[in-house]
């Protein structure tokens, strides 16, 4: 049995699961901030508007996801081109995904209760808007570094000749 | 910098001409009332409390006026109308609106009058249409429903649950003949019945009926029900004719719409007259005001004022401990960022306006962040069309707030170039799949591409972070040398600025950090060692001062090891920067990803379709995302990295006495004033 034929399977794996954590993160944190958002709205609906802007600041997460899975998809073949991958290389590969999966799951989600939060303030103060967005804004910054070492990491990945 | 001098100022003036003055101030809208002078014996408060509560109640009246309009009269609002902006009317319109005041007033109140019967009616027609509806299995009785029997016999006129026969009727009242029963109708539910029987036997039949649970209707007419039942019809058609009738007059009613629009914003300004002029303090023929200016507008207002009243003016330079208002004024590039500011507070005590400075690196971080010459061009083509199109109406926060974007639409497109994004990769994408053209880039970027080269984009982000936190340390000196505090400079900010100078000359003469970031610079070892020198300078001083507001010496040291600890801060704040690259990244992959899915579509006959379709949609989504990204992060970089190095606010925002209104506003007359 040719253990490098299982490259791919696990490059493959950290793109799905790259995807699929922080979809699923922002999934969730979006749908929190919604619900808390349409309560904001049943007040008031002329708060929509801002609601919707912290409503999709957890959401960005899923997209950072989708970019990491994407650019893996490309660069271990599966969108055509070689797609022979060394055991190593692919599991290289699912590590690099790691960071952005699991970081962009958590982030998301917390993420989404500060803007929850946040959207309290906007009920209560809504001229306090501006400093309302920086809250979950906060927590978006371990996405994006995440998503910077993902990013690194499987580009470098590819430079790598094992 | 860019923040207006307050005054103090105090008018004087004849109590006749108090109204007329009042609306001078607040067309004017320079001053901000601000009265602290205690009452006295001689000078009172006006409780104006009841006028204005029924200014608010015109005023309520007018906005429900004006949806009810909205509903039965929809007016054609064109596209866009929102950037025509506040109507101009003169001082005589205002003047003459009085005559028409007190029409306008009935005639909001006949509308809601109007909308009241219109809804009264239609819960008066569900209520006939229940009744209707019970009476519908009696039409066939042709005896009127309270029919209670002749001389010697008794009626019952009823229901029984369930279908039942007449045999089974006959069968419970035998006991009771002679008996008439007679079945109207019948059906799953019920069945109604008609009994006649003899007056002795009446109560007997009536016990053996309620065993079988018969039960009376519940309406009961004087009329037989197929007479009722045009009666109720008639009734119907009445309530819809009035319905009619009240919804013609709100429509006819509604070509005096500008009258009621207008009386609501007239009847705003006289609040807002009267809760100024409840703060007046007033002697038998004089009375007192005070409030803020800004000192520009001071002499012009003082001249305005003398020509047209007998008053007098003093102007004061408001003391240290007083809670002066921030009006601020910046030129047409800083300007469109004082919402942004105002968004985080506007400058305390001692601090300068930060706008300025802010706006030199807020349109710069924004396109980098966004980086799309044509998600760029997208935003100065609607910032400008609405622009022009309003231009002399709009004003305000929609103005600014259309300035600001197109400013950073101008910079999206600008490194859009730079890095070579245009919509991602689209005219490569078009090229190759659809002219056969093998050579992409079709459009090379002015620099590189960020997403060939991160490390490079990265390096470019943090060394922009650097010189961004720089800046907010020159800012800092700037506004402690405004203040005086010579020893502060040194100690908070050079000492500072010294330090993250020489250790990033330090850092960048490690081969290690070299080959980290790619960069190939040669720094003289004569730099080195004074980098080193100024490093362990200025590390000590900030160690040995900056704890120096205790006594204690041994707290003192430790406070400034505390703050010396600091240096974790700036080494986290410029790792934030690293936001340019990856938000920056995300939004040319996404479009490029989008382009490849449409590129799927292959050429074919309906390929170049389904092409256009998945570019406009996924275009849309991802401009619509990254916009508010970059905008977010903007301003997270500015508020957190930026400010946090000098900048607390804490004002309180100028709020002059002024026309507040929503349609109109009045332009001063210039002959009214001579």
């Amino acid at each position: 049995m040719n253990f490098n034929q299982f490259g791919i399977v696990f490059a493959l794996l950290g793109a799905a699961a790259a995807a699929l954590l922080a979809g699923m993160g922002s999934a969730k944190g979006v749908g929190m901030a919604g619900e808390a958002g349409a309560g904001i709205v049943t007040e008031d609906p002329a708060k929509f508007g801002k609601v919707l802007i912290l409503q999709l600041l957890p959401g960005t997460q899923g997209i950072y996801g989708l970019l990491i899975a994407f650019i893996t998809l490309s660069q271990i073949g599966v969108l055509g081109g070689d797609s022979n991958i060394s055991l190593a290389k692919g599991m290289l590969y699912f590590i690099a995904c790691l960071p952005m999966a699991v970081v962009g799951y958590s982030s998301a989600i917390r993420q989404a209760r500060a803007s929850v939060a946040s959207m309290g303030i906007l009920a209560k103060k809504p001229e306090a808007f501006g400093k309302s967005i920086i809250f979950p804004a906060m927590v978006e910054t371990y996405a994006i570094l995440a998503l910077l070492i993902s990013m690194l990491a499987v580009n470098g990945v590819t430079g790598i000749n094992i | 910098m860019a923040m207006l001098q307050m005054q103090r100022i105090f008018i004087y003036a004849l109590k006749k001409d108090r109204k007329p003055l009042l609306e001078m101030l607040q067309r004017q809208g320079m001053v901000e009332i601000n009265d602290e002078i205690p009452e006295d014996n001689v000078f009172h408060k006006t409780d104006t409390s009841h006028a204005k509560s029924s200014f608010e109640k015109n005023i309520n009246a007018c906005r429900d006026a004006i949806s009810i309009m909205d509903q039965y009269a929809p007016v054609n609002k064109p596209m866009l109308s929102m950037l025509n902006g506040r109507t101009v009317v003169s001082t005589e319109d205002y003047d003459g609106f009085r005559d028409k005041y007190e029409d306008t007033v009935k005639t909001a109140n006949r509308i809601i009058a109007c909308n009241k019967a219109i809804a009264e009616n239609k819960a008066e027609i569900l209520k006939i249409e229940i009744q209707a509806e019970m009476l519908t299995p009696w039409v066939a009785f042709d005896l009127p429903m309270n029919f209670t029997g002749t001389k010697y016999t008794k009626s019952f006129i009823g229901t029984l649950p369930k279908q039942v026969g007449l045999d089974a009727i006959y069968e419970k009242l035998s006991e009771y003949m002679p008996v008439n029963v007679d079945i109207i109708s019948t059906s799953k539910e019920q069945t109604c019945i008609f009994v006649l029987c003899t007056k002795e036997k009446a109560e007997g039949a009536y016990e053996a009926l309620r065993g079988m649970e018969f039960a009376h209707p519940s309406t009961v007419a004087d009329r037989a029900p197929s007479e009722q039942l045009v009666v109720l019809k008639k009734q119907i058609e009445e309530a819809y004719t009035t319905i009619d009738k009240a919804e013609q007059e709100i429509i006819e009613l509604a070509k005096t719409r500008e009258d009621i629009l207008f009386l609501q914003d007239y009847d705003k300004m006289r609040y807002d007259k009267y809760e100024v002029l409840g703060q007046l303090l007033q002697s038998k023929s004089v009375f007192v005001l005070s409030g803020y200016i800004a000192a520009t507008n001071a002499k012009k207002l003082e001249e305005d004022m003398t020509r047209r009243f007998e008053v007098a003016v003093e102007f004061e330079e408001p003391s240290e401990e007083e809670d002066v208002p921030i009006q601020l004024k910046n030129n047409a590039f800083a300007r469109p960022l004082e919402w942004v500011l105002e968004s985080f507070s506007l400058p305390g005590k001692g601090e300068v306006d930060p706008t300025f400075s802010m706006a030199l690196f807020y349109y710069l971080l924004f396109g980098i962040m966004f980086a799309d010459a044509g998600y760029g061009i997208i935003m100065i083509a609607a910032c400008g069309f609405c622009l022009i199109k309003g231009k002399n109406k709009i004003e305000g926060f929609t103005k600014d707030f259309l300035e600001m974007f197109l400013y950073c639409g101008i910079s999206t497109v600008f490194w859009g170039v730079m890095f070579g994004s245009y919509f991602g990769d689209v005219f490569d994408i078009i090229a190759t799949t659809y002219f056969g053209v093998t050579k992409v880039p079709v459009i090379p970027p002015l620099w590189f591409f960020p997403v060939n080269e991160p490390i490079r984009m990265l390096t470019f982000s943090m060394a922009l972070g650097i010189i961004h936190l720089l800046f907010a340390l020159i800012m800092k000196m700037y506004q402690l040398a405004r203040v005086k505090d010579y020893i502060g400079i040194l100690y908070d900010a050079v000492s500072w600025f010294a330090l993250i100078v020489s250790s990033t000359l330090l850092l960048l003469s490690m081969d290690m950090i070299k080959n980290i970031l790619g960069v190939n610079i040669v720094i003289p070892s004569i730099v080195v060692t004074i980098s080193a020198v100024t490093a362990i300078v200025s590390s000590l001083i900030i160690i040995l001062t900056n704890g120096r507001e205790s006594k204690n010496p041994i707290k003192r040291f430790l406070k400034g090891i505390y703050a010396y600890y600091g240096i974790t801060g700036y080494l986290s704040d410029v790792l934030s920067y690293s936001r340019l690259l990856a938000l920056g990244l995300a939004s040319g992959v996404i479009a490029s990803v989008i382009n490849k899915m449409a590129a799927m579509a292959g050429k074919g006959a309906v390929g170049p379709l389904v092409f256009a379709i998945i570019i406009l949609f996924g275009h849309a989504i991802n401009f619509a995302i990254n916009i508010l990204g970059a905008y977010v992060h903007t301003n997270r970089l500015e508020y957190v990295e930026f400010f946090g190095k000098f900048y607390g606010g804490g004002g309180r925002s100028f709020n002059p006495f002024s026309i507040k209104t929503k349609y109109y506003k009045v332009k001063e007359n210039m002959k009214d004033e001579f």
